[in-house]
């Protein structure tokens, strides 16, 4: 095939991957998009193996066969309340991908045609290792990212002193590495980058807590994106540098809106040790306050009589496995002519969109689940707030406590319908370590127990 | 794909900053809703570096660099589809329900 010719294609599956995306503006039009996704990509891997260095088609079949089995099965089995550990383990080989196609255009420059090996133009060398470089940090953050948010490793912070200057060092000697690299295009330098790399990715992401994993995760997924621009300029790729962006774009574009829901900036985030889950010693002030606490049947009576209920779910509702109970006690609730409604708050959950996937799966229709914005201002109106497996994003101490570590994050304004329904498994704070007032007030019903079993509960009241 | 010169590197480079401004409105479109789907398409192109891949492992024989490249190959493969599966499953999830029937 002459240049032209897969130029042409690759341009092709470039653009079909551009309407991948565009296809996600609405749920309507989502699936066709993820079509033309894998167009694309079918279209990218036929027009490679039809180059006529590209000989060993057992070899790479069998290789594809083996990565799509595991892809496949992985895909097929895994719960969706465990959809963040698997972004998190997908990008991680990305990540791992991209050091391996890095170092195999080190070790055969011929076959990519830029230089011999040890006689590698230096602009390709600078790029290889700035591929290379992205790719380890995405691999080892990935992999300490999985580890956290699957509970193998401690979702707390680990902070430790002089880290950030000790990031910064390291990262300076990369930069050093890399320039010995692109002077003695030595294997040893190589590896070094690499290795030092996937150290950094680990001190990069070990301050941060178990809450802001969904900048994290976003972040992460930016990283693999401008490691495949790497290695798409080390090949004078097109499809690889435009794919590249795009993933590197939708990742920080992703992070931005994660860290403005918590009123955050990204670098405050990534500095970390912010994020730890705190046990209840620290709100020793409140004990005194009286909090009122009911249970299912009085939850059920206080939702039968009111004519509109907004639900606030959060990650307990995903812990608590609870989505499909809850599904069914809105069911009731529609059935009885209530006005149900669920709002999302942008960082619920472990990583963007969490909690639209989890309603999802129960078959909660989507145009009954509302982002902040839109259904923030109903709240004066309605009757019964519903909160179950969420905490800080209903504090308001986020609008009135300058003090507060939470001060200025927007929060959802639950406060302001008539009554709240609290589920809470103990008066434990959220993972801010911020005590909630919402729990003292008049109007506030706190539900102790299992969000799951709860609900389970309150839809049996229901059906009495 | 040419040699390497300051040209292919001006051009990649454009390639880069059009394709960046592309990216960030195509995904400001993207409803809030589906950005964990965003994740796993995004997840599953960027897999497009099986390209490299493919072109390590292409050339008969065995050496290091073929290695590498199979086992990038295998690498990015479970991704892809992984990545495009895990997606199918969120998003048809968010059909449009049929009207719902009274028990």
């Amino acid at each position: 095939m002459s240049a032209n010719i897969v130029a042409i294609l690759y341009l092709i599956s470039a653009l079909l991957f551009i309407f991948a995306l565009r296809g996600l503006s609405h749920p309507e039009s989502s699936r066709m998009g993820n079509i033309f996704g894998i167009m694309g990509m079918v279209i990218a891997i036929f027009t490679t193996l039809m180059f006529k260095s590209v000989l060993s088609y057992y070899e790479i079949g069998a290789a594809i066969l083996i990565g799509g089995a595991i892809g496949s099965t992985i895909a097929l089995r895994i719960e969706m309340t465990a959809l963040p550990q698997l972004v998190a383990a997908f990008h991680s080989l990305v990540g791992l991908a991209a050091v391996f196609v890095a170092a195999a255009a080190y070790y055969d420059p011929v076959a990519f045609k830029i230089g011999e090996f040890g006689s590698i133009k230096t602009a390709s060398l600078v790029e290889m290792s700035i591929g290379t470089f992205i790719g380890a940090i995405t691999f080892s953050g990935s992999v300490l990212a999985f580890g956290k948010l699957q509970g193998t490793i401690s979702g707390k912070p680990i902070v430790f002193r002089f880290q950030h200057i000790i990031n910064a060092l390291i990262f300076l000697f990369i930069i050093f590495l890399i320039i010995l690299f692109v002077i003695n295009q030595s294997p040893t330098i190589f590896w070094s980058i690499v290795l030092v790399s996937i150290l950094l990715g680990f001190l990069v992401v070990i301050p941060i807590g178990g809450a802001d994993m969904p900048v994290v995760v976003s972040m992460l997924n930016s990283y693999s994106g401008w490691a495949a621009c790497g290695i798409g300029f080390t090949l004078s790729n097109n499809l690889l540098i435009i794919t590249g962006a795009l993933v590197g774009a939708s990742g920080a574009i992703l992070s931005y809106i994660m860290s403005k829901g918590m009123n955050r900036s990204i670098i405050n985030v990534v500095l970390g040790g912010f994020g730890g889950e705190q046990d209840n010693s620290s709100n020793k002030n409140n004990s005194d306050k009286i909090v009122k606490q009911g249970n299912a049947e009085d939850a059920a009576y206080i939702m039968k009589n009111a004519d509109s209920v907004i639900i606030v779910p959060g990650y307990g509702m995903a812990v608590a496995q609870a989505q499909h109970a809850l599904r069914e006690m809105g069911d009731i609730l529609k059935k009885e002519g209530i006005e149900v409604r669920y709002a999302i708050h942008p960082v619920a959950g472990r990583m963007p969109g969490h909690m639209n996937v989890l309603l999802a799966e129960a078959n909660v229709p989507y145009e009954e689940v509302l982002e902040l914005d839109e259904i923030n201002h109903d709240f004066p109106m309605t009757e019964v707030s519903f909160v179950i497996g969420a905490n800080d994003v209903t504090n308001p101490a986020a609008k009135t406590d300058e003090s507060s570590p939470i001060y200025g994050m927007p929060i959802l304004d639950v406060e302001k319908s008539q009554s709240v329904l609290f589920i809470k498994r103990s008066m434990a704070t959220g993972y801010s370590g911020v005590d909630n007032e919402l729990f003292y007030r008049d109007n506030t019903t706190m539900l102790f127990g299992d969000a799951k079993k709860m609900c389970e509960d309150i839809v049996k009241s229901l059906s009495n | 794909m040419e040699a390497h010169s300051s040209e292919v590197f001006v051009i990649g480079l454009t390639v880069f900053f059009l394709a960046c401004i592309i990216g960030y409105y195509v995904v400001w479109s993207v409803t809030p809703a589906l950005h964990s789907p965003l994740m796993g398409v995004t997840n599953a192109i960027s897999s497009v570096i099986i390209v490299g891949a493919i072109l390590a492992a292409g050339p008969q024989g065995f050496d290091t660099s073929k290695i590498f490249g199979l086992i990038g190959v295998v690498l990015a493969s479970v991704n892809i589809f992984g990545g495009f599966l895990v997606t199918y499953r969120m998003l048809s999830m968010f059909k449009k329900k049929p009207k719902k029937q009274k028990e």
